[in-house]
């Protein structure tokens, strides 16, 4: 049960959009983790992670976003999350994640 | 429900890759006492967690197992996830939730699934003898059954 991920560039400058799906858990997280910090370690670039495919996550997964928004931190960059189902939206909640990161339940502008 | 005080009793390999193999017969096993939809996705996560905890932490060179033990009582299911490791801190520290204040390079990117276990299930109980021990219970609500079993219908009588 490998993820499925797809990156594609947005129409903002130095902006690329990763969509996944499938369930991030820790047997698929290193893969997720790979995926994004090739994103998240560009000097100012803007990262925007599509979640609609993604029907479970758990704390490996939100672990992964973590370490995302502070290697985008670093790099002065900046970092979403969008299109998260309501069961997914509520662990980055209950944890309190979306309070430091920007979360967007709907469709991310900028396709 | 038919089934009172059964047990289901499982062992597979610590390594992440059996997780969702877990995650998945718990998910059935929820099902099958009759919980919501969110409640069994709150016991599948932590369910994930205690099986995570085992694979991060108990075995250092690699090999060993999580045992994993369901009892489906009456009013409540109660899963135990254990493992042998020997190593003497074999438990992540429970870490949660996140302080929005802190400096984003001070955010810890580990530690939630504890927390998690304790927010998402009624009673948790961690006891550390050979190994970790993790046992978890959900209660049942019964009307949250009926609910459950109706779908999402709650105005029928109108």
């Amino acid at each position: 049960m490998k993820l499925d991920l797809r990156t594609e560039d947005m129409k903002a400058a130095n902006a690329k959009k990763l969509y996944v799906a499938g369930e991030i858990d820790a047997y698929t997280a290193p893969q997720l983790k790979e995926a994004l910090s090739q994103l998240t370690s560009r000097d100012q670039g803007i990262t925007v992670v599509d979640l609609e495919g993604v029907d479970y996550i758990d704390s490996t997964g939100l672990g992964i976003f973590v370490g995302a928004l502070k290697d985008t931190h670093s790099h002065e960059g900046q970092f979403k999350i969008v299109s998260l189902n309501s069961r997914v939206k509520r662990l980055f909640s209950i944890t309190g994640l979306d309070e430091v990161m920007d979360i967007d339940e709907k469709e991310g502008a900028n396709q | 429900m038919s089934s009172k005080n059964d047990s289901i009793e499982m062992s597979v390999p610590a390594k992440a890759e059996y997780i969702g193999i877990l995650r998945l017969t718990a998910s059935g096993i929820a099902n099958r006492v009759g919980y919501s939809y969110d409640v069994i996705e709150d016991i599948k996560v932590s369910m994930a967690e205690a099986c995570t905890n085992v694979v991060d932490h108990a075995y250092k060179d690699g090999s060993g197992d999580i045992k994993v033990k369901f009892d489906l009582c009456n009013d409540y299911l109660q899963i135990q996830v254990s493992d042998e490791g020997t190593e003497k801190k074999t438990l992540a520290k429970s870490n949660g939730p996140v302080d929005a204040n802190k400096p984003i390079e001070e955010l810890q990117e580990g530690g939630l699934g504890l927390f998690l276990i304790e927010t998402l299930m009624d009673e948790v109980e961690i006891t550390q003898d050979n190994g970790v021990t993790i046992t978890m219970k959900k209660f049942v609500q019964r009307d949250e059954v009926a609910q459950g079993a109706d779908g999402v219908e709650t105005t029928a009588n109108n």
